[in-house]
């Protein structure tokens, strides 16, 4: 029970409770949910002012209740499982939780918690339509989250798997007046149901070796775990975003409202990440070349996320493909995990897996934070065009100041709790490289494209940050701005925040991890694997705070007294540059400031620039514009799209419009089926 | 009670094969009818006593194949005045040889049908199944959605004969229930003649695919 005392107070509340009841507190928060989304439709109907208040009320508390039940659950390492029958053939509505399960729901009912109040104001501007609607699809999709995290048997995960699918795909098109989202509703839905067959043919196989879709009976047939683990990796990740299945989250990210946005990048992508680990814990030990496909993977996610996030002109599009990054370093530290674990070195094995689940709970928080302020800004001036927006920082302070933290956050500098993560990765990296073997190839591997992948992370989010926020602004929407209400800033500083407490206390907390590490790393704790490093992380944490508090106050300090010494103070724009007459328009662009980075990756970004470069000694009016597609949609599953859907154009001689038609395929079918059965 | 049962499945076949050569309605639809009726005999036939359920369940069936139905179509016959199938998709004589083919199939696939009981006599299941193809067919082959509707209710006629093979296993609920089935095909499919009417000034279905998507 250690470290009990640096925990907020409503924990110290749930810490009497047994195990038992806080099981209770999360159904009861589930019941809460389902309630309110469906009181909040019905209410919608009579009065928008009473849907809001019951569907954000409820998402409210019943996300505190669970909130409560998750944290209790971990620090009590409490581990039960509940059965109730169903009336589904193989279902049962069996519900646990443990170690790992009430790691998962953390982030989850915390974020989706603070999104549904940032809601409150999001929408407020939308009169005239039922936000029942909205709080409907809202409650449910955290629900089922919560469900398919909890869930212990493959019929109810598969059905809250769908929930969720539904329910996050009626949020992308939430927003009807864009035909763009329904587009990339659509091309999500297709992405997330591929995905989702996968993982109906991985259950059936674990059912059909164990004769029931129990968690707890499951077991891999003999030399079929690699065969398993591999459909698993491609139906979860598929919902993770892994390269190259990520493509659905550029689309459908930027599409959502951005509270749906902030939750669908921050935990729901996450649910793939459970279900990855849930499946290795299920499986014990899987072939070695599973981890290193795992850590090829998660290197490709990474540097090829970050490299096509540099390129991109759309805010969120931006997040999204940084949302590709981080789920590979996320697997990055995974992939490390199973390589201990194949190997046989059980500290790289709780190094890796530490890493991986701690970046997890702090990508949540800091994407959550960037999306909720990429979002507010949205709001503010009507656009997400990095290339028209500028001087925020000015008109939004709030809204600046925090997407501030969360892109020094994303970046992994410390003291803030992105650093926490990857510097537990890092040190399961040099471990590798220390133990020897083929572990050094691993732990090169990832300290390589780690490092390489937090460089480019730090370019894209100066560009982001330094683009919307800096300077003057590029538009007339732009100038227009004004900070957001309260309801919307509130969560932003809540999580930025969070972003802080979270790298001082989860260098100390690291151990709070430990029975969810146990779990997967064979009871072996990051403290005990690397104890130097683990109790370094508070200094460093610490000392990072400090220092940065130090520098930055007495940079400001000092540039100040050298500006005014012996002036008059004047306010004035930004940026004068010594021009008689300077314009917005002189100020980099979001393009021109990736540029360099961009033009030494073209070779995998494969931009379409269509430019009229400047020349001679007068020259007339020119223009430049880039647009970096998605490498996989464009050279892989684009064609494949079009190739299917040609093939079965072929097939269409078989739709013949006819009733007659169709119940004679039917009684074809059905009595070539009775004939196979009675003869075969 | 063999012989009656024997000589009930028969009339159940012959009406079967006089359908598939009828090409007036009001006479398909009293046949369609004799059928019904002929069937509410059959739990009591094949069983030999007369228990409760079977008694409701044969006289339920026959009022409501050979008095409701019956009423419902000669209804709509009147309404949408029409008498007979004049352009089957598939003619009468190729109709009546492929219903021969059918009945052998049957004949082929009711010798392999392995049943859970005894079955009451040889010629259940075989007549049973041609029923059920029978009425399958006419859906298929015939252009009026009226003869569809019967086409329904002959296929209800088989299951029903079917049924009687296993009746001790199946329980009166799901009798009840392909009843329900057949009476809710009868409602849509009388929304559907009587809207057809309306909308279109005729009753073919086959002139549906109008609405085909991408039609030439």
């Amino acid at each position: 029970m250690a470290g009990v005392y640096s925990c907020p107070l409503f924990v110290y509340l749930a810490m009497p409770l047994e195990g038992i009841y806080l099981f209770g507190l999360l159904a009861g928060a589930l019941a809460l949910l389902a309630a309110s989304g469906v009181g909040s439709l019905l209410a919608g109907r009579w009065s928008e002012r009473w849907a809001v208040g019951i569907g954000a009320g409820g998402a409210g508390l019943a996300c505190g209740a669970g909130l409560a039940a998750a944290v209790g659950a971990l620090l009590r390492r409490v581990d039960l499982t509940v059965a109730r029958p169903w009336r589904m053939p193989y279902g049962e509505f069996r519900l646990g939780l443990d170690p790992l399960s009430a790691f998962f729901l953390i982030p989850l009912f915390l974020l989706s918690g603070l999104a549904a109040l940032y809601a409150i104001g999001y929408f407020r501007s939308w009169k005239g339509r039922n936000p029942g609607r909205f709080w409907l699809f809202y409650n449910g999709l955290v629900a089922s989250m919560a469900l398919v995290v909890a869930a212990r048997n493959g019929v109810l995960f598969l059905a809250a798997w769908e929930i969720m699918t539904m329910a996050s795909f009626f949020l992308v098109i939430f927003d009807e007046a864009d035909s763009r989202s329904a587009h990339a509703g659509w091309i999500y839905l297709v992405a997330t149901h591929l995905g989702t067959a996968l993982l109906i043919g991985l259950f059936v196989l674990l059912g059909r070796a164990a004769g029931s879709q129990d968690f707890g009976t499951y077991a891999a047939p003999a030399g079929m775990a690699g065969g398993l683990f591999l459909l698993g990796l491609a139906g979860f990740g598929t919902k993770a975003g892994l390269y190259p299945l990520h493509v659905w989250l550029p689309e459908a990210h930027p599409a959502a409202p951005s509270p749906v946005s902030a939750v669908m990048s921050g935990v729901m992508i996450k649910t793939g990440i459970y279900g990855i680990v849930r499946l290795l814990a299920i499986l014990g030990t899987v072939p070695g070349w599973c981890a290193w496909l795992v850590l090829g993977i998660g290197a490709a996610s990474g540097i090829l996320g970050v490299l096509f996030a540099l390129a991109q002109h759309d805010l969120k599009r931006l997040l999204a493909y940084h949302s590709v990054e981080n789920i590979g370093i996320i697997a990055l530290g995974i992939g490390l995990g199973m390589l201990g674990m194949t190997l046989g070195l059980p500290g790289l094995a709780a190094l890796g897996f530490a890493g991986g689940l701690l970046h997890v709970l702090n990508h949540a928080i800091f994407k959550g934070l960037l999306f909720l302020g990429a979002g507010a800004v949205t709001h503010a001036t009507g656009t997400r065009n990095i290339d028209l927006l500028g001087g925020a920082l000015k008109r939004m302070p709030w809204t600046g100041a925090t997407f501030l933290i969360g892109s020094v956050a994303i970046c992994g500098l410390p003291p803030l709790n992105g650093f926490v993560s990857e510097f537990l990765i890092f040190v399961g990296a040099i471990e590798g490289i220390i133990g020897g073997d083929a572990a050094v190839l691993g732990g090169a591997v990832v300290l390589v494209s780690l490092a390489l992948v937090g460089g480019l992370a730090a370019a894209c989010f100066t560009k982001a940050f330094g683009i919307v926020f800096l300077g003057e602004p590029r538009s007339g929407m732009a100038a227009m701005a004004s900070e957001v209400g309260l309801s919307m800033r509130l969560p932003m500083l809540a999580l930025a925040g969070l972003c802080g407490v979270f790298g001082l206390l989860m260098a100390r907390g690291v151990r709070w991890m430990e029975p969810v590490v146990g779990l997967l790393a064979g009871g072996m704790s990051p403290a005990e694997a690397a104890p130097g490093a683990v109790r370094a992380l508070v200094p460093i944490a610490l000392f990072g705070l400090l220092a940065a508090l130090v520098l930055a106050v007495a940079a400001l300090a000092g540039i100040r007294r050298r500006l005014l010494a012996g002036h008059a103070g004047r306010e004035t724009v930004t940026w004068d540059c010594g021009y008689a007459a300077p314009t917005a328009s002189m100020q980099y662009t979001a393009t021109g400031f990736a540029q360099p980075l961009t033009q030494a990756a073209r070779g995998i970004l494969r931009p379409q620039i269509e430019s009229k470069l400047p020349s001679g000694v007068y020259p007339a009016a020119s223009a430049y514009r880039s647009e970096t597609p998605d490498m996989a949609s464009q050279l892989f599953f684009d064609p494949l799209f079009r190739r299917a859907a040609w093939r079965m154009g072929q097939l269409r001689w078989l739709q013949q419009g006819r009733v007659h038609w169709y119940v004679f395929y039917i009684v074809l079918v059905l009595v070539l089926l009775l004939g196979w059965a009675l003869w075969a | 009670m063999q012989s009656g049962t024997g000589s009930l499945l028969i009339f159940l076949i012959l009406t079967d094969l006089l359908l598939l050569g009828s090409s007036r309605l009001r006479n398909a639809i009293r046949i369609a009818a004799a059928q019904g009726v002929a069937l509410g005999l059959l739990p009591w036939l094949a069983h030999g006593h007369l228990t409760g359920s079977a008694l409701l369940l044969g006289a339920g069936s026959a009022a409501l194949k050979g008095v409701v139905f019956p009423a419902l179509l000669n209804r709509a016959l009147r309404e949408i005045h029409v008498r007979r199938e004049i352009e089957p998709l598939i003619g009468y004589i190729p109709s009546l040889l492929i219903g021969t083919g059918v009945l052998a199939a049957a004949f082929a696939f009711g010798a392999r049908l392995p049943l859970p009981w005894e079955s009451p006599s040889p010629l259940l299941v075989p007549a049973g199944l041609f029923t059920l193809w029978t009425g399958l067919f006419l859906i298929m082959a015939r252009g009026k959605a009226i003869t569809q509707v019967l086409g329904y209710i002959v296929m209800e006629n088989g299951i029903f004969a079917l049924g009687m093979a296993v009746v001790e296993a199946m329980p009166l609920l799901v009798e009840l229930g392909v009843l329900l089935d057949v009476f809710v095909a009868v409602f849509v499919m009388g929304i559907l003649v009587f809207h057809i009417n309306r909308e279109f000034d005729h009753i073919d279905a086959d002139q549906l695919d109008a609405l085909k998507e991408g039609a030439p």
